[in-house]
């Protein structure tokens, strides 16, 4: 069997998705079997070499840049999956959509307790290598088309791996009640 | 001298349960609740200022911020819509100098969207400082507000001709109209006051005989869910508890019905019998007829009413001559609030707290108001059940057909020439309705019945039957003309009114209302794609993972349309691509933080 391709990205996440994907711990060794990565942190390619047969997004959109990686996703891999409430939901980050982005970054760069003495200049940054700020954080799916949901702060190793051996060998999905609680 | 606040606590000798009378009469008098005031009351009832706020926060007429000397409740329902309810709240607008959810800078006049207030045969309808005004213009709107600024009272304000019927009358005193345009066997038929009754003790009837009686007839719930009546009844009375009640459901908050407000003004004998033989059948001392805010105007007349009733022996000690049967019937008003038509819902209100409904089992048969076994029945119900008691379950039985046995009164409104209430025997077809009502069966462009909860059909169902087993419905018919677009102007409205409504317990609920109406804007905005029309209705199932009613039929509004009028949604998809959302655009979204740090895109 040709091995599926895998590319996977953190947008506006803490990186504890991925960290959950490591949780696999040994089942790492049988993965590398079924999969070969592409486009991600995990082996440190940044720019898709060839076309992907699954995509795992952690994280939503809160930048410019996070929305031209999700689309890059989105053209280069046939299957989507949303990992984690960040990607599904906006997460901890989206807390801050019910503050205008004005008032984020005015707290943040001029008003926070440990910027207001410390920015004489008033500075916010506006260098042109800086990302955008959205107005608001965007779940994926807002944006794109996404194929899998798979729940958690972070999901666990066991769904993750359940849903992705599943999907690499065609199975249905196995996930028990244990796999997906939350309490 | 005591406080206002402490006379109302007394009146209602400092009981918790009675939290929602205090705060309607607390706020009638100081035209909202001072938080100051909420520690005082919760302080006398020795709860935590905390229940008496989640209270409070539950209803929408209630408010911890002043709304006005003159508080202004424009029903924003469909049909206000359709009837230009848009140019009366401009008219509004300019006029008081304030915007809707707003109130002037000299608090002189408040402005509230409110939904239907049960007056669709006369919109655009407003309720101002608790009276209603029906059959706005612009011209009328420059009026009152002019007469606002002159200090005139809300009666002056109305100067209208007093309504039809008991509308008219000294203690009603009303501008409402009833619309009866058909009268029919069991409700707009003649009734003496404690005729019911008379018949109870005049055959010697015991509750089991009522409940046989009741039984044989056949008469299910007319609230919508068409439940057999004397069965609700059997259980309740074979329940085990210390006391039993009754309540009497016209909270009628369905958007579209009116017939309760209409059976209430001209039968109220009627109805307030039907719930003494209620109270008779299952053991019941105590009767509650828990009325919607709206219908606040109807007060003075029942209790007058009420009154009489003691005075004539109907009600108290042996009611109706019937001896060793003792009841009463005390009214409870609601504040505003669609899901306390629910009964268990209902049951919370009427005990002063929010209006959530329970999980079930227990019903409230077992388990109802205060814990006891309860009966919820609506208005109509009680009137089918008490003309059953007085004139025999066989006469009942040849009204209807086989399945739907007795009349049901419908509440007709939107594009038709004769707006207003039906009684008629079951069994009729829309078809015939609608040559009833005066609509051109060629201009119909949909008929949404039994309210958003129930259906909007097209014309090829106008031939099903007005029955239980066919189309079963509360009694709400909307009827849609072609002008209107229907996805925009009445799909929208009904599924915003769910969403608004949802009282937030159940996640499934909570997040799909607001789902729904997101997709329907998207859909609307012209960025929807084929899977989104998909997705809302795959998300039925889990609707109804829902814990009540409002949950399980908020998709229906939507879920209807698209099975009877799909080619309405697919004729707005124009965004082919389903793996790209159109709606997000990268421009808009950084417009503001650019602006912000001085970026150029
Ligand atoms: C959200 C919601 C609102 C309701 N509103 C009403 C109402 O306004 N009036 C009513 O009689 N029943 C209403 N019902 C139905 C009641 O729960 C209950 O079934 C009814 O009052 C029983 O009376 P019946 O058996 O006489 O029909 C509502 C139900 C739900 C779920
Ligand atoms: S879902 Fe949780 S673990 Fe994953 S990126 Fe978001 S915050 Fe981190
Ligand atoms: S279904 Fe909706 S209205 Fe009913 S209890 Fe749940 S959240 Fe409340």
């Amino acid at each position: 069997m040709d091995k599926k391709i895998v590319a996977t990205t953190s947008l506006a996440g803490c990186f504890g998705c991925h960290m959950s994907v490591l949780d696999i711990d040994e089942r790492i060794l049988d993965l590398i079997e079924l999969v070969e990565f592409n486009k991600s942190p995990i082996d440190d390619i940044k720019t898709f070499t060839k076309h992907c047969d699954i995509g795992i997004v952690e994280g939503g959109c809160a930048t410019s840049e996070n929305v031209h990686v999700l689309k890059e996703f989105r053209k280069n891999c046939s299957t989507l999956i949303a990992l984690g409430e960040c990607a599904i939901m906006g997460g901890l980050p989206a807390l801050r959509n019910n503050i205008p982005i004005t008032e984020c970054l005015e707290e943040a760069y001029l008003n926070g307790l440990t910027t207001k003495d410390n920015n004489p200049d008033r500075i916010l940054p506006n260098d042109e290598e800086i990302p955008m700020m959205l107005d608001r954080v965007y779940p994926i799916r807002e944006l794109v088309k996404v194929d899998f949901f798979l729940p958690g702060c972070p999901p666990t190793a066991d769904l993750i791996w359940n849903a992705l051996t599943a999907l690499i060998l065609g199975k249905e999905m196995d996930l028990p009640y244990e796999v997906i609680r939350y309490d | 001298m005591k406080s206002i606040v402490q006379n109302v606590l007394e009146k209602y000798n400092s009981d918790a349960t009675r939290l929602m009378d205090i705060l309607i009469d607390v706020q009638e008098d100081q035209g909202y609740l001072p938080p100051p005031v909420l520690a005082e009351i919760a302080e006398t009832l020795d709860i935590s200022e905390v229940d008496v706020l989640q209270t409070v926060s539950f209803y929408h007429f209630f408010s911890t911020e002043p709304r006005g000397k003159y508080s202004v409740y424009l029903n924003d329902s469909v049909v206000a819509e359709m009837m230009g309810r848009a140019k009366i709240a401009e008219a509004f607008e300019r006029e008081a100098g304030c915007k809707f959810g707003e109130v002037t800078e000299d608090e002189l006049i408040g402005l509230f969207d409110t939904p239907c207030i049960g007056m669709n045969d006369q919109e655009p309808a407003a309720i101002i400082n608790g009276v209603i005004f029906t059959e706005l213009t612009a011209f009328r709107v420059k009026e009152i507000v002019n007469g606002m600024r002159a200090g005139l009272s809300v009666e002056e304000l109305r100067a209208q001709s007093l309504g039809d019927g008991m509308n008219a009358s000294e203690s009603l005193h009303s501008t409402v109209d009833n619309n009866i345009h058909k009268t029919g066997a069991v409700i707009f038929s003649d009734y003496d006051p404690g005729e019911a009754l008379a018949a109870i003790s005049k055959e010697s009837l015991s509750p089991e005989q009522v409940i046989e009686r009741v039984k044989a007839s056949g008469v299910r719930g007319r609230g919508g869910a068409g439940f057999p009546t004397a069965l609700k009844w059997e259980f309740c009375r074979k329940a085990k508890g210390e006391k039993h009640y009754v309540f009497c459901n016209a909270d009628e908050g369905e958007p579209g019905t009116f017939k309760d407000r209409v059976i209430l003004t001209e039968r109220p004998n009627l109805v307030l019998d039907g719930m003494t033989v209620a109270g008779y059948a299952i053991g019941a001392t105590e009767g509650i007829l828990y009325l919607r805010y709206e219908y606040r105007y109807l007060r003075d007349y029942l209790e007058k009413i009420l009154a009489d009733m003691r005075a004539a022996g109907q009600l108290g000690k042996n009611a109706g001559d019937i001896k060793g049967f003792d009841f009463d019937i005390r009214l409870q008003f609601g504040a505003g609030a669609y899901v306390c038509g629910e009964e268990s819902a209902l049951i919370e209100s009427a005990e002063g707290k929010r209006g959530e409904p329970r999980d079930r089992p227990p019903f409230p048969v077992e388990k109802g108001f205060l814990g006891m076994p309860t009966i919820v029945n609506n208005v109509e119900t009680l009137c089918q059940a008490a003309k059953v008691v007085v004139k025999g379950a066989d006469w009942y039985r040849t009204l209807g057909t086989s399945q739907s046995t007795g009349t049901k009164v419908l509440s007709v409104s939107g594009d038709c020439k004769f707006p207003g209430v039906y009684e008629i025997e079951w069994g009729f077809s829309v078809n015939d309705i609608l040559n009833m009502v005066g609509a051109e069966t060629g201009e119909v462009q949909a008929v949404q019945v039994g309210g958003p909860s129930g259906s909007c059909i097209a014309s090829n169902e106008f031939s099903r039957i007005l029955s239980y087993e066919d189309l079963a419905t509360g009694g709400s018919l909307i009827i849609i003309g072609e002008r209107h677009d229907l996805l925009k102007v009445v799909v929208y409205n009904f599924i915003d009114f769910f969403a608004k409504e949802s009282c937030g317990s159940c996640s499934t609920c909570r997040a799909l209302t607001m789902m729904y109406r997101k997709t329907l804007e998207k859909i609307l905005a012209g960025h929807g794609k084929r899977s989104d029309v998909q997705a809302m209705l795959d998300w039925v199932p889990i609707a109804l993972a829902s814990r009540c009613g409002l949950g399980h039929t908020a998709p229906n509004p939507i879920v209807s349309t698209i099975k009877n009028f799909r080619h309405l949604y697919e004729g707005r998809i124009v965004n082919a691509d389903e793996t790209f959302e159109s709606s997000f655009d990268l421009e808009t979204s950084v417009a503001e933080a650019n602006r912000t740090v001085g970026r150029k895109l």
